[in-house]
């Protein structure tokens, strides 16, 4: 049987606040293990939770970044289970009414098309810490500096239907929350974790089929390769005539599967209820107004204004204003050269092919866009060309100075003065006898082909800095 | 020294007819002497009382002193004390030495006070008899075979036996004013948010609220104006601002409206009590009060309601004792489930886990709507009972309990029974409203307070009417006879 | 109401208390009985009525985004039951 898959996410992003969601406590990550961990963090006795108002601007922020309904009176409720990392035995979190209510986020695929997926709610909640299990004597060890940061808690509609639309959606997010600086998105470090909702059913019915939920995966790889894992799983039981069991799951990225958790296995009951020591948040219409002012301009409308401004291909234009010191970047090289497609050739090819090899950061590229503009401007003004530009590039890459200097200290100025290249050509003629013969005698079609042959000669003679358009001209003049 | 109230003492030290350093070591001995018959205390706190004491004389001397400085106090086991075990009457925190100050504790520091120890409390403060602390029951000064109501019974008993001419309480359903008419003395429990909770540990968020305990009105006024006030470390503390509650003691009470409930005054109130409240509030009419009959309709459901509201929120703030980060754990867990259970089933008395289970009950899959949202409804509409009275009345005014105090053991085995003792208490809990208790004369030497209910915010006004009738009359000031020997 | 044992055992569970099988038929009782007051509540009639979670229907106010704590681990840790390297110990987490 055809299969499709049916893919909902719950994303928690950590929010960029320097301090806790309900305490004064830092939230930098790295500290020494419970540092960071204030009377109130660790639940000790009368302690008292009071919201940090960045935590609600950041979430109205989103919500107005996607589109969605505010909740204007959103309150917490306690989510009560008891884990080693939740020092209360509640998680306060937002269960009836979210701050963020029901939105769309637009995604591109790869081919270029884009879709619209709904988000569910959006709501504020605080992090666990964290439990280390490297041997303490066959116990386990409680890191409660992590507990405490503000989550948002994005969950979507079971619109996805597959890996790649997965990873497209959290890579569209990723780009909206930096954009929007909420977050800062680092995978690595757990700023953005993503629970994976997933089930499949017979191409062509609607009913959905029972899921499973795989827990706290980390990366856009591990979302790829988890998705294909429990697909497969799925597949497999459903094939056999076998039945799906709701469960929670774990992906093990070491060994590329996914299991069932066993401490999750008991049927939980949360006893949602509103939050006794937190009252309900209400937000007046000016505020949102005011922040609805301060919103930056989105990645999906950068995305459809640099296809309008500059021409650009859908692909080109997603992964141009997937960030947006990328899209500043990318408009200061345009700015500085003045030709959008050359521009986005070099930033998406050589840009970020060699800030991916050296494995940094744009922040950290040694060629800046005012000199990668330079460079440009000089293939422009066919000072070198396309192939000698590289060249360029790796000695402007490697500390060499702007274009102008590696160009003048390299001697690549590409030769156009004609008297020169006269000389050059009639050198390569008179050295070509048996090759200008067998031009002659040929018809049009096949000169056009044998022709490659002088132009290469040339080039060697010129060291690749003949104006090979020039060159062209030349010969065609000389071999008539 | 024993027998001044406060208003009393801050005179008396601010004029030198005696030092701190022996108005402490007055309490001291007399807790030494005394208390071993009434169990008021958990900890007393000798030493820090003492070496505070001095500093307090200094600073009287200096003329730096603050409105408290050298009164001796004692606090309920439920405020948190940096580096004083604070045990909330529980074997789960028997061990558990706080490394920091509740808000109420830092602002009588600031202000002077000396603390004398903390006083026995029902574990958690879930009680009305202070039978349910793990550091054994409180007896009552006026008879020792009696129970001091509680669940601030230390507070009731230390303050009515003069081992400390004041306390603080905190009241979730009843647990100042219940214990305070059981042992004759005068206690306000504020308007929920009027004082800080942060530091106090939790029974029911949405209800605790800490007050003062002491002999006389004018004495709660002046605890509360220490207390009072807005704390941006607790989100459901007001920010109403506060207001000095002595400045209205002394106005006349022509004119006042009080309201009589019918509800408070029927079938379940003792009649030799229901005497006693009758002559208080006839005293109160002769004074220039209108009384005025009024209905609390919903009134029988104020136990039902506040017995679900009340466990559903002790039930998860109690989730945090847990055995980690500090408090009780049971020895070798054998995994992470006998941990948690272990040490919660050891660690907490019975009637604990009773109202853990009834809470986890009442908020369990499939009960919220039954139990806990019809609670929160209801409780809107006892609430709205109350402010129909008060567009006609200025005070609420009847008994604190059905009778007066009972014996030890009469009713710690049948819980419901005992949850009937806060039958006309705890409206005033759920409604968020100022209540005091005032001691209004005896039942067979057994002591009876008249309860003052206030609209929001308005515990001035509640003091005031307490501190008129205390000018008229002397209940207030009777004193246990087996209590005034000792070490006076 | 009634409440059956299993279902005080389930109870009992979710809120982490080990009760003693000598112990459980009389928490059963005892609950039963607290749960027969409390369904007096079943016959009132709450249909336009609003939820009441804060006697005073305030509103939450919020802190400016600082830190205000600094590092208290020792002090915090001084009262922890078991603590290694800085971390408060468990009996072994199985995920």
């Amino acid at each position: 049987m055809q299969w499709e898959t049916v893919i909902g996410l719950e994303v928690h992003l950590q929010l960029a606040t320097v301090s806790k969601i309900f305490s004064g406590s830092a939230t930098t990550f790295g500290a020494e293990p419970n540092t960071q961990a204030s009377a109130v963090d660790l639940a000790m006795p009368g302690m008292l939770p009071v919201l940090n108002e960045q935590a609600v601007h950041f979430a109205v922020l989103f919500g107005l970044g996607i589109g969605a309904e505010i909740g204007m009176r959103s309150v917490f409720d306690r989510k009560n289970y008891f884990y080693p990392d939740l020092p209360k035995g509640y998680q306060i979190s937002q269960f009836q009414h979210p701050i963020v209510g029901t939105g769309t986020f637009e995604i591109q695929l790869e081919d270029g098309s884009t879709r619209d997926i709904g988000i569910t709610r959006a709501h504020l909640e605080e992090d666990a810490g964290k439990s280390l299990h490297e041997d303490f004597h066959g116990q386990t060890g409680i890191d409660l500096n992590r507990a405490g940061t503000p989550l948002l808690e994005i969950v979507s509609e079971p619109d996805l239907r597959s890996a790649a639309e997965a990873v497209a959606y959290l890579k569209a997010m990723h780009s909206l929350v930096t954009y929007l600086g909420i977050s800062d998105g680092n995978m690595a470090e757990g700023s953005m974790r993503c629970d994976i909702n997933i089930s499949l059913r017979p191409v062509g019915t609607e009913t959905l089929g029972t899921r499973a939920e795989i827990k706290n995966v980390n990366s856009f790889r591990f979302v790829e390769k988890a998705i294909h894992h429990e697909f497969a799983r799925q597949a497999d039981i459903l094939e056999d005539g076998g039945k799906i069991v709701q469960e929670t799951r774990l992906y093990d990225a070491d060994k590329d599967e996914t299991r069932s958790m066993r401490s999750k296995e008991v049927a939980n009951d949360y006893r949602y209820f509103p939050e006794p020591d937190l009252l309900p948040i209400v937000i007046e219409d000016d505020y949102v107004e005011a922040l609805r002012q301060q919103l930056p301009e989105l990645p999906v409308q950068k995305r459809h204004r640099f296809v309008e401004q500059y021409a650009l291909g859908n692909y080109d234009a997603n992964v141009l204003a997937s960030s947006r010191e990328l899209a500043d970047y990318f408009e200061a090289v345009v700015a500085g050269c003045g030709d959008a497609k050359i521009a986005a050739n070099w930033v998406q090819g050589d840009l970020l092919g060699q800030l991916n090899r050296s494995e940094l950061s744009l922040g950290a590229s040694p060629v800046s866009a005012e000199a990668l503009a330079g460079l440009i401007t000089r293939i422009l003004d066919n000072s070198i060309s396309g192939k000698i530009a590289k060249q360029v590039f790796e000695a402007m890459w490697q500390g060499e100075g702007s274009a102008d200097e590696v160009i003048a200290a390299r001697g690549l100025q590409q030769v156009s003065d004609s008297g020169e290249l006269e000389s050059m050509v009639d050198e390569v003629i008179a050295g070509s006898a048996a090759q200008v013969e067998q031009y002659l005698a040929a018809d049009e079609g096949k000169r056009k082909k044998l022709v490659g042959y002088f132009v290469g000669q040339v080039m060697k003679l010129s060291k690749g800095q003949a104006n090979p358009k020039m060159v062209n001209e030349l010969l065609a003049k000389k071999l008539s | 020294m024993h027998n001044k109230s406060v208003a009393q003492l801050i005179a008396g030290l601010r004029a030198k007819h005696f030092s701190s350093v022996e108005l402490t070591r007055c309490f001291l001995d007399r807790i030494g002497s005394l208390d071993p018959q009434l169990n008021s205390f958990i900890s007393v706190t000798e030493d820090t009382a003492l070496a505070a004491a001095a500093a307090a004389d200094q600073r009287l001397a200096d003329g730096t002193a603050a409105e408290l400085t050298g009164v001796p106090i004692a606090h309920k086991d439920i405020f948190c004390t940096q580096g004083i075990r604070t045990s909330c009457g529980s074997r789960m925190l028997d061990n558990f030495v706080p490394p920091y100050d509740a808000t109420l504790i830092k602002r009588f520091d600031e202000l002077g006070a000396i603390t004398l120890g903390k006083t026995n409390m029902d574990e958690f403060a879930m009680g009305s008899s202070n039978e349910n602390s793990y550091y054994g029951p409180v007896r009552n000064p006026w008879n020792t075979d009696l129970v001091p109501g509680g669940s601030s019974g230390g507070s009731a008993a230390a303050v009515a036996a003069l081992l400390a001419p004041a306390a603080t309480g905190t009241d979730t359903g009843g647990s100042i004013r219940q214990p305070a008419a059981f042992c004759g003395i005068t206690g306000l429990k504020p308007t929920y948010g009027r004082v800080s909770r942060l530091g106090m540990v939790a029974f029911a968020s949405s209800l605790d609220q800490a007050g003062p305990m002491a002999h006389t009105a004018e004495d709660c006024a002046l605890l509360l104006n220490a207390m009072a006030g807005h704390d941006p470390l607790d989100s459901t503390s007001s920010p109403e601002p506060t207001q000095d509650y002595t400045a209205q003691l002394d106005n006349k009470l022509d004119g006042l409206r009080i309201g009589l409930p019918s509800e408070y005054f029927g079938d379940g109130l003792d009649a030799a009590t229901g005497e006693r409240i009758d002559a208080a509030l006839q005293q109160l009419e002769a004074q220039g009060a209108t009384l005025v009959e009024v209905s609390l309709p919903n009134s029988q459901l104020t136990i039902p309601t506040y017995y679900v509201i009340a466990p559903a929120e002790a039930s998860t703030n109690l989730s945090r004792f847990d055995g980690v980060r500090y408090g009780h754990r049971c020895t070798d867990p054998v995994d992470l489930h006998d941990l948690y259970t272990r040490t919660r089933g050891e660690g907490f008395g019975d009637e604990v886990k009773r109202r853990i289970l009834v809470g986890t009950y009442a908020l369990s899959a499939g009960y919220y709507d039954a139990y806990y949202k019809k609670a929160q409804q209801v409780r809107r509409l006892i609430q709205q009972d109350f402010m129909r009275c008060f567009e006609q009345v200025d005070v609420i005014a009847g008994p604190t309990t059905p009778g007066p105090a009972f014996s030890l053991g009469a009713k710690s085995d049948d819980p419901v029974a005992m949850y009937l003792e806060d039958v006309y208490t705890l409206a005033v809990n759920l409604a968020g409203l100022p209540g005091m208790s005032v001691p209004a004369g005896f039942v067979d030497d057994k002591p009876v307070g008249l309860q003052l209910i206030g609209q929001h915010f308005d515990e001035a006004r509640l003091l005031n009417v307490a501190h008129q009738y205390q000018q008229v009359s002397d209940w207030h000031l009777r004193q246990p006879a087996a209590m005034t020997g000792g070490a006076a | 109401m009634a409440i059956e044992q299993d279902e005080i055992e389930k109870i009992a569970e979710l809120a982490r208390i080990r009760i003693g099988d000598d112990q459980i038929g009389q928490v059963t009782q005892r609950i039963t009985e607290i749960l027969g007051m409390v369904d007096q509540l079943q016959a009132v009639d709450t249909s336009d009525v609003e939820p009441m979670a804060n006697p005073l229907d305030a509103t939450q106010r919020l802190r400016a985004d600082a830190v205000t704590e600094v590092n208290r681990r020792e002090a915090f840790q001084a009262i922890a039951p078991a603590v290694e390297n800085g971390l408060y110990l468990v009996p072994k987490v199985i995920d």
